[in-house]
């Protein structure tokens, strides 16, 4: 009788059981890869067509093969990369620090009544403040140094971040919080194995935000605020501008995009890894 | 001395004029080792029942007592935590223990509920009824004395269902727990319950405690566990178009 059950119930469960499809990698990619090679090819005939009306001169449109060219020469220039250095050593910096603020302040609000009356609608206010209007008063509190550009990028990215960690605190699916409660979790414990894990996709969700408004402020900043003998990418935009130099313009503004790109990629990653973990990936058809 | 004791309780909802009552003086106990079934229709507080009893919210009147025994109780959904994998959902309930020690118990867990192939699989890849069994084993890792179950089996197909009626009695047994099982199927309750407590609905109130006397193992199927039901529905029936009038 127990035998036969138990039979019974593997049999049930074999058939029930998920067959996962294998994947073909190198498909997979180039079935991601030709639509991105098509979009971008579309673009650039377009460029080309704009370039070719001649609507503006040429020193002041660069066409395509021109600016691609420019961006390939720059490639081999020591004081290119040492701007793109100096560009994302202030991204990755302030973006950390930008994590750290809001994740304070994201816990503290989520956890404290008060708090959250207080200053909940503020973050949200914060998130729709353009970064742009901190400069003057970043300029005014610390001149034309490298802290007003992380000031701002700092007030760009946390509230996105905060918000992320209270979305995630409060869309806690509540029979999970009941089966929880039933298995004895409290306080810390709640938190730690619970709360946290639960709100993991909107954090990240937050963060990649977060990171958008940190990128753009940082831009914004670098062009505003430029320091001597540090060359960035913001800085060499303003004076690509300065000396009329179109396809240098618009070569930095392609390794500003692409840069925007592979983060993006990045995010988009983690994000795809979460939800085959906890199975949120199923699509229909 | 019972293993669960309600005592009078009531739980209103909300207050003033749109106050609804719930649950109205229930009394009830279950002993150490007994399968009690609670039926009844829609709005009969039968989950308002566990759910005091389990301390996921308080009684406006009336007293439960558990003398301090270890409670565990299963939803109607799984409610597996999906960042883990089904042997971390287990050990969860195990924290007390260190890693060693935590990991072959769950590992044993599983086993009783026949999943011991799949620890490092992930909630979703499983099937209902897998994810109902790893529910079921987290409850049983908590060592407790008195299991309630919300409508565990309700989302199942019936023959998913079914074995899982086996099993459950045969874990029942073996550990000698007092369980608390709602439902709204009238044959799960007999096939299953040592009592069938009948509810009634707005506000749920004991109308009637069946004693099943029943050999086991019943078999859902069987035509004495069809005339006891069919005798309960009707009581069922007059109860819930009471309502209608």
């Amino acid at each position: 009788m127990a035998v036969e059950t138990r039979d019974q119930i593997a049999g049930l469960d074999a058939l029930e059981i998920q067959v996962k499809a294998r994947r073909n990698i190198p498909a997979a990619i180039w079935g991601r890869l030709w639509p991105m090679l098509l979009a971008v090819s579309i673009v650039l005939v377009i460029w080309e067509a704009v370039v070719l009306a001649e609507f503006w001169p040429e020193y002041v449109f660069a066409g395509p093969v021109t600016a691609l060219g420019e961006l390939g020469t720059r490639l081999g220039e020591g004081e290119f990369w040492h701007a793109v250095a100096t560009t994302m050593r202030r991204a990755v910096s302030g973006f950390l620090l930008a994590i750290l603020v809001g994740v304070v302040i994201g816990a503290a609000v989520s956890r404290v009544k008060l708090l959250r009356a207080a200053f909940g609608s503020l973050i949200t206010g914060l998130q729709t403040m353009p970064s742009i209007a901190w400069f003057p008063l970043a300029i005014l509190l610390f001149g034309l140094t490298e802290n007003a550009i992380t000031f701002v990028v700092v007030l760009g990215a946390a509230p996105s971040i905060a918000n992320g960690l209270i979305t995630g605190v409060d869309y806690t699916p509540p029979i999970l919080l009941r089966a929880g409660h039933v298995l004895g979790l409290r306080r810390i414990s709640l938190y730690r194995h619970l709360i946290l894990p639960a709100s993991l996709p909107s954090f990240l969700a937050g963060l990649k935000q977060g990171w958008a408004f940190a990128w753009r402020s940082l831009m914004a900043g670098e062009i505003l605020v430029i320091i001597a003998n540090q060359p960035s990418l913001g800085e060499q935009l303003h004076y690509a501008r300065e000396l009329a130099d179109s396809a240098r313009l618009l070569a930095t503004m392609i390794v500003i995009l692409l840069i925007g790109i592979v983060v993006d990629v990045l995010f988009g990653a983690a994000d795809n890894a979460l939800r085959r973990r906890w199975g949120l990936d199923q699509r229909i058809g | 001395m019972p293993a669960v004791r309600l005592d009078a309780v009531s739980k209103v909802y909300g207050r003033g004029t749109t106050s609804l009552l719930a649950l109205d003086q229930v009394s009830l106990t279950a002993a150490q080792g007994e399968f009690v079934c609670l039926l009844g229709a829609s709005g009969c507080g039968k989950s308002t029942m566990l759910n005091l009893v389990a301390g996921l919210d308080r009684p406006t009147a009336g007293t439960i007592e558990t003398g301090g025994r270890q409670i565990a109780m299963m939803f109607q959904e799984p409610a597996l935590f999906p960042w883990l994998t089904v042997t971390g959902n287990v050990e969860l309930a195990l924290r007390k223990l260190d890693r060693r020690k935590r990991r072959e118990r769950a590992a044993e867990l599983l086993d009783v509920v026949h999943l011991g192939g799949f620890a490092k699989k992930r909630p979703h890849e499983l099937s209902g009824g897998m994810r109902q069994r790893v529910s079921l084993a987290r409850a049983l890792a908590q060592e407790a004395d008195v299991l309630l179950m919300d409508e565990p089996f309700g989302a199942l197909d019936a023959m998913t269902r079914d074995l899982l009626h086996d099993e459950l009695e045969r874990i029942w047994r073996e550990r000698n727990l007092a369980i608390l099982f709602v439902t709204h199927n009238v044959r799960e309750a007999v096939r299953l319950g040592d009592r069938v407590v009948l509810l009634s609905s707005r506000p749920g109130t004991v109308i009637e405690d069946y004693a099943v006397e029943l050999e086991r193992p019943r078999r859902t199927e069987s035509a004495e566990v069809a005339k006891l039901a069919g005798e309960i529905t009707v009581r069922l029936k007059e109860e819930v178009s009471r309502h209608g009038r």
